[in-house]
């Protein structure tokens, strides 16, 4: 076994009593990370800086000071703006982008120690649910049949990927309707969406700002526990960034739920939701029950709503803060012809560098937004979100401390099976991760079995505002119950 | 305080070629907030700068950027709000204007459509003693300006200068109770006269701070009246909403010209089409810039980058209490306190700078000679000159003290001429300038006597004519004030000639 696979709880440890310098962690995970190239998770190396930041990491080991992610090498999602190295969103129209500035996030995060050892692939702008939007082509998940390539899911699947792969101990994702949690499912690993104004979104390239949120994706949930101690807490940058203290979520982990309460929501048995799904669900719940958790039915009744809802207000936010993508002043801008004036230069370099999918959301976008359709989509959708955010209120009013779902409607799909299919196909894969992201919840997925082709599948959790803690200990139950310990075949 | 109460002025009435009409003109004033740094980015606002260098990665737009409230601009909007007596919202909100162009990096516009920060207030708009009208503001809200695009730096590209991106604007709506382009001029000058009093906005219209989109249109007699009884916009005719004006002779020129356009489509049996339109200063026209169907949809929604502005009544109280005294207010306390006619109380009430040296100059004297000598003597000389207030080489202090001189007969009238000339051109103390010249007024009988005596002595034949015309008895005067220098109190003067002379 070698020090890539490791979880960051384990590291962590090694690395404080001296098993392992940061330096040797980092090589093995840039040595995994070279010898995963099939798996498509990394979009942009970045050995240099790892090595430096790794060197920083022992030295601040030896003195004794080191915090909880010192000398953790992780891989970053490409959305997030790294200075000085390619932050494209996965997409052609940020081609060649070096951002100038160091997004909140990653700065937390290399302040706590962190290594970076390169940038990860993902649905172009963040807008897919099988990393096949992006502009670099899908990444490949570590789980497979036979020799049918699966999508690690989306758009955090680079993330996905890598973590499942062990091309890096953890990777940062973003979820703005399941980006996180869908992949993790699919991957057999742990992440959490977490509040929404617990993590800053500023230095991350917006998608839908009113739902985006970055979370850890990790191999276990006390790792994703002490990432996101390191990613969270208020900043001045980010006007939706809540001013409360970040409690320590690690300690959270007590194991021992015994009393909560558990609520199961009726709405989210869905026609056609295969049996093993369903099963596994049962299973979660009585883990839960065995643990000392009361299971309680609930309804969430404006859950069906939710989905048109999400496809309402994501692409009309989207719409807008793509606009800035117009090839004025960075990223690509498009050869002009002769007579073309700046309506053809915008034409033009938006249709060469945005991807269908990004161009098919910004039309729907740009549509549900317009003079006499306004009040017919976008503002019922925000109507039917406030409803959906009521539903859980009134559930947690009721005592509810955790609502458990399944994470995704099946397991990991293959590469290209969805591609001829109504776009709707794609985006049923968020129907139990979009309400979170509408009522600005903590939700985590988390790896509960194999299905009978023995590829992973995951559990959601959604947890009060605020209350990651509480959540990740009811998850951390789960993990320990479910005993997840699958890993996949190697064949990269 | 002296209440001010007016008469509504009469609408501007033209003559068609068939019969009248009149005007209906609303305004939409784009003022740019008095702050050191921008609306949302922290960057500079200063003026002048090497294009493109106040520009923060917000400003440009740039991947992963958020904007945060400035709350200096805030409060600048507050007090500008409570200085037109205008509701304060507690409670608003930002939303996106959405629009494609090069000098707008982020694709839209931060305003405030559905929840503005300011809600109704007013405008008192002078047209005469005694007439003015009261000009309802609908809304102020807060937005970003653009940058410049710069179209004439190269045959082949355009330019542009993102420093202007992000400076804060305050959109103030007015309703459509303006009746012809003078009140239109008289209501931006008075707006501006406001703002600059409230210290929220310039009012430099050359640099485009201070500048009006107007919407015009006409309507027969008794329209507007129907209008006003119902508040229902059909009896008004089509606006046409004329972009960007930013000088009070071009905003009457256009409105003259569009109103008479209006009105010679409508009698030609012809219908107005809503649309908006520029004016071309050179030409004296307007011409259509868009119509309504090409018309931007942009798509407003709420901005969800930033949460509602949510302000404490506290706060705003605070800002009341710190209010400079208005521009109305100072007028009735002018004319009030110190007697000023409406016109003079008018002059000095203009500029905060002069109203300030006014006050300083007439408090605890008597205000109307202090007008006189402020606006005659200085603002005179200061205007033939070109400078302003700011620049007077007389200060406050010392016209009050040659007032001072000349209250308490230490000068006669004359000499204080001569001694504000001094004054402006060495500059000086009042008082040790007329003691060290010898410019004191001489009241002592003997020296006067003594001069009239020689006077009358050596002109014999002027004292028979005079006996015989007492009118000439100025003449006497005259030469004894020409003897002292002028310094004798004329009044000693002439009692001792009229006496001396038997007259």
């Amino acid at each position: 076994m070698t020090a890539n696979t490791w979880t960051i709880a384990a590291a962590r440890d090694a690395l404080k009593k001296g098993e392992i310098t940061a330096t040797d962690l980092t090589m093995a995970c840039l040595t995994a990370m070279d010898a995963g190239d099939a798996l498509g998770a990394y979009v942009h190396k970045t050995p240099e800086i790892a090595l430096d930041q790794a060197r920083a990491a022992d030295a601040r080991l030896a003195q004794g000071d080191a915090p909880a992610m010192c000398g953790i090498p992780l891989g970053i999602k490409d959305l997030f703006c790294t200075k000085g190295v390619p932050s494209q969103a996965a997409s052609n129209i940020l081609r060649g982008f070096r951002p100038e500035y160091e997004s909140t996030v990653t700065t937390r995060l290399f302040e706590a120690g962190a290594v970076m050892l390169g940038k990860l692939n993902m649905d172009e702008f963040a807008m897919g649910s099988s990393n096949e939007t992006s502009c670099y082509g899908p990444a490949v998940n570590p789980w497979r049949i036979d020799d049918r390539e699966l999508t690690p899911g989306g758009s955090s699947g680079g993330s996905a990927a890598a973590v499942a792969g062990d091309l890096c101990l953890a990777a940062t994702g973003t979820d703005t309707g399941g980006s996180i949690r869908q992949p993790a499912a699919f991957t057999g690993i742990v992440g959490i969406k977490p509040t929404y104004g617990r993590v800053s979104r500023w230095g991350i390239v917006a998608f839908a700002s009113s739902l985006d949120q970055a979370g850890p994706m990790t191999k276990s949930v006390r790792d994703a526990a002490i990432m996101l101690g390191a990613m969270a807490g208020h900043d001045p940058k980010d006007s939706t960034s809540a001013d409360i203290p970040v409690p320590d979520f690690e300690a959270a982990l007590t194991g021992d739920i015994r009393g909560k309460k558990i609520g199961i929501p009726r709405e989210y048995r869905i026609d056609g939701m295969p049996a093993e799904i369903d099963a596994l669900w049962h299973r979660g719940a009585e883990m839960l029950r065995d643990a000392g958790a009361e299971i309680v039915d609930i309804s969430l009744p404006h859950t069906k709503y939710a989905l048109p809802a999400y496809y309402v207000i994501a692409p009309a936010e989207a719409s807008s803060n793509l606009a800035r993508y117009d090839g004025v002043r960075y990223g690509h801008r498009a050869k002009l012809s002769h007579g073309d004036g700046v309506t053809e230069m915008y034409e033009k370099t938006r249709a060469e560098g945005f991807g269908h999918e990004v161009q098919r959301r910004v039309m729907i976008g740009t549509y549900v937004l317009s003079a006499g359709f306004y009040d017919a989509y976008y503002n019922r959708a925000r109507k039917v979100r406030a409803l959906i955010k009521r539903d859980f209120e009134q559930a947690f009013a009721a005592g509810v401390d955790a609502i458990l779902t399944p994470a995704t409607p099946s397991a990991a799909f293959g590469l290209g099976e969805m591609s001829q299919a109504d776009p709707i196909q794609m985006y049923l894969n968020d129907v139990f991760t979009v309400t979170v992201n509408l009522a600005g919840l903590p939700g985590i997925s988390v790896p509960v079995g194999l299905d009978g082709q023995g590829l992973p599948l995951g559990l959601q959790l959604i947890g009060r505002p605020w209350e990651e803690g509480d959540l990740l200990n009811h998850a951390y139950v789960l993990e320990r119950a479910a005993g997840f310990v699958a890993k996949p075949q190697k064949w990269w | 305080m002296l209440d001010l109460t007016y008469e509504a002025p009469k609408a501007k009435v033209i003559a068609g070629a068939k019969h009248d009409w009149e005007l209906v003109i609303g305004m939409e004033i784009h003022a740019q907030v008095s702050s050191n740094a921008k609306l949302f980015s922290g960057a500079s606002t200063a003026v002048g700068a090497e294009p493109n260098s106040n520009v923060s990665f917000v400003d440009a737009a740039m991947p992963g950027m958020l904007p945060v409230i400035n709350e200096f601009c805030v409060e600048q909007a507050v007090r500008t709000g409570i200085g037109l007596k205008a509701r304060i919202n507690l409670f608003s909100a930002f939303d996106r204007k959405n629009y494609f162009y090069p000098d707008l990096p982020q694709g839209y516009q931060i305003s405030q459509l559905y929840h503005p920060i300011v809600g109704e207030g007013e405008v008192i708009v002078e047209m005469g003693p005694g007439v003015a009208r009261r000009v309802r503001i609908e809304r102020i809200h807060l937005e970003q300006d653009a940058g410049k695009s710069i179209h004439d730096m190269d045959p082949n590209n355009s330019f542009v200068d993102f420093n202007r991106t992000g400076v804060a604007l305050m959109e103030i709506v007015s309703r459509p109770d303006i009746r012809g382009p003078e009140e239109a001029a008289a209501y931006v000058a008075k707006l501006r006269q406001i703002l600059r009093y409230l210290g929220t906005c310039d009012g430099d219209m050359q640099h485009g701070n201070l500048r009006a989109d107007v919407n015009v249109s006409v309507c027969r007699p008794g329209d507007y009246e129907r209008y006003q009884a119902t508040q229902d916009f059909g009896h008004l005719g089509t606006r046409c909403e004329i972009k960007n004006m930013n000088s009070m002779r071009f905003i009457q020129a256009a409105i003259d010209y569009e109103a008479r356009r209006q009105i010679a489509i409508l009698e030609d049996g012809g219908t107005v089409v809503q649309e908006t339109r520029l004016y071309d200063p050179d030409k004296g026209e307007t011409r259509s810039m868009r119509s309504k169907e090409e018309a931007h949809d942009y798509r407003y929604f709420p901005c969800p980058d930033l949460l509602p502005l949510e302000i404490e009544q506290a706060w705003v109280d605070d800002i009341a209490a710190r209010m400079p005294e208005l521009p109305d207010a100072k007028k009735a306390r002018f004319m009030a306190d110190y007697g000023l006619t409406d016109y003079d109380a008018n002059v000095l009430t203009a500029e905060l700078d002069a109203a300030h040296f006014f006050d300083e100059v007439a408090k605890g004297r008597d205000g109307k000679i202090a007008a006189n000598w402020v606006i005659n003597e200085l603002f005179g000389r200061l205007n033939k000159e070109g400078h302003s207030i700011a620049e007077s080489p007389v200060s406050a202090a010392q016209l009050g003290g040659l007032l001072d001189l000349l209250g308490d007969g230490t000068i006669s009238g004359k000499i204080a001429k001569d001694l504000f000339e001094i004054l402006y051109t060495e500059g000086g103390d009042p008082r040790e300038i007329v003691e060290a010249r010898g410019m004191k007024q001489v009241t002592d009988t003997g020296a006067i006597e003594a001069a009239v005596d020689q006077i009358i002595a050596d002109n014999p034949a002027q004292v028979e004519k005079a006996k015989q015309n007492p009118k000439l008895a100025g003449w006497f005067v005259g030469q004894v004030m020409k003897a002292t220098g002028g310094k004798a109190n004329p009044a000693a003067v002439n009692d001792l000639v009229t006496r001396k002379l038997g007259l």
